[in-house]
């Protein structure tokens, strides 16, 4: 007993580095990921398929964009806002883009706490990450009742010009929007496992008998921070193109 | 004895192995926090000039995928992973260029098309 401990005791070998690295955590026999729990392995990978998803959207959005015969209505004049008489181009949209990059900041910080297991603070963090989250979603619906309302745009045409503008806008900020309110639903429930002390206590999940631990709040983390990441390619080829 | 000294080297071994998992200052998160910002502001800046041509399109390109890969790599701590995470999260990205490259010439054909059979007066 007391030799089968004992022998545990040696410091286990250093990793590889570099190119050698990937070959030898590749050709290891084990997993492949090392020093990753693989619940955020399995994250990544997720993360890689919802970024071919995204990806299938934004091409298809540049070929029907590229292919039609008629005008592209202007993106920065339909979601241009009129604020103290004045007709600001865009504006709702770089205030959404703000909103996400904050929540994406707390999130960061909220992981960073949460491995210093500092309960309330990462709580604070999680709450506040949700709550900018719940305000982007509350100005995208904001936006979309303008544009269904008051521009008269629909999936299947509008007043404006090139009728693929309304499917593509719905279809990629609808996907979208949906990441970002399951998002929220998710954060609020890692805020609520952080404060009663789940994770402190290592207390199983509702659909897992795994142990619970911080590394929960690093893993939403990285789902929150690719709803960013999405956002700043529908930004930049969407709304700004 | 011999026992809790193990008990006691596993404890510490398990510790360092969780210090290990991404940790790092909070200055890191507030400066690219502060550069995204930057980052966006000057974005935005592009469409409130009316930048127009090569010079918008290269401007956006430039700071969609710097903010990108801020995000990723800071945020998101790829910069902090073993290479073997790594490349098997970013260089399947990469694939997404040929479709891209199919869609563009795709694109390209049925504008084409379309203008040929679609557009009054031209046969």
């Amino acid at each position: 007993m007391t030799q089968a401990i004992a022998t545990n005791t040696v410091a286990p070998l250093p990793l590889p580095e570099g190119v050698q690295g990937v070959v030898a955590d590749w050709s290891s026999d084990q997993r492949a990921f090392k020093n990753v729990p693989w619940g955020k392995a399995m994250m990544w990978i997720f993360l890689l398929s919802d970024t071919f998803i995204f990806s299938s959207f934004l091409i298809s959005y540049m070929t029907v964009r590229m292919s039609t015969t008629e005008p592209w209505p202007n993106p920065s004049e339909v979601f241009a806002l009129t604020l103290w008489g004045k007709k600001i181009p865009l504006i709702l949209i770089a205030i959404m883009t703000f909103v996400l990059i904050s929540s994406s900041g707390t999130m960061a910080m909220a992981v960073k706490f949460g491995y210093e297991k500092n309960r309330k603070i990462t709580f604070i963090l999680l709450l506040i990450t949700a709550a900018l989250g719940a305000t982007f979603v509350g100005m995208q619906a904001f936006e979309w009742t303008k544009l269904i309302l008051d521009e008269g745009i629909r999936p299947w045409g509008n007043p404006l010009g090139a009728a693929q503008f309304g499917s593509v806008f719905f279809m990629i900020t609808g996907f979208h929007g949906t990441h970002v309110s399951i998002g929220v639903i998710f954060l609020i429930i890692v805020a609520i496992k952080v404060i009663r002390g789940d994770l402190d206590h290592q207390r199983p999940g509702f659909l897992t008998g795994r142990k619970g631990n911080y590394e929960i709040v690093e893993i939403m983390g990285l789902y929150w921070h690719f709803v960013d990441l999405v956002w700043v390619f529908i930004f930049a080829v969407f709304y700004l193109w | 004895m011999a026992h809790a000294e193990a008990q006691q080297h596993d404890t510490q071994g398990h510790q360092h192995a969780h210090a290990q998992g991404q940790q790092h200052p909070i200055g890191i998160y507030l400066k690219i926090w502060g550069l995204l910002f930057v980052l966006s502001t000057a974005s935005y800046l592009v469409d409130y000039f009316h930048f127009q041509g090569y010079l918008r399109w290269f401007l956006i390109i430039v700071f969609m995928l710097l903010k990108a890969g801020l995000i990723v790599a800071v945020f998101m701590h790829m910069m902090w992973e073993r290479l073997a995470l790594m490349y098997a999260i970013l260089v399947p990205t990469v694939l997404l260029m040929v479709l891209l490259g199919i869609g563009a010439l795709e694109a390209d054909y049925t504008f084409f098309t379309r203008g040929v059979f679609f557009v009054k007066g031209l046969l």
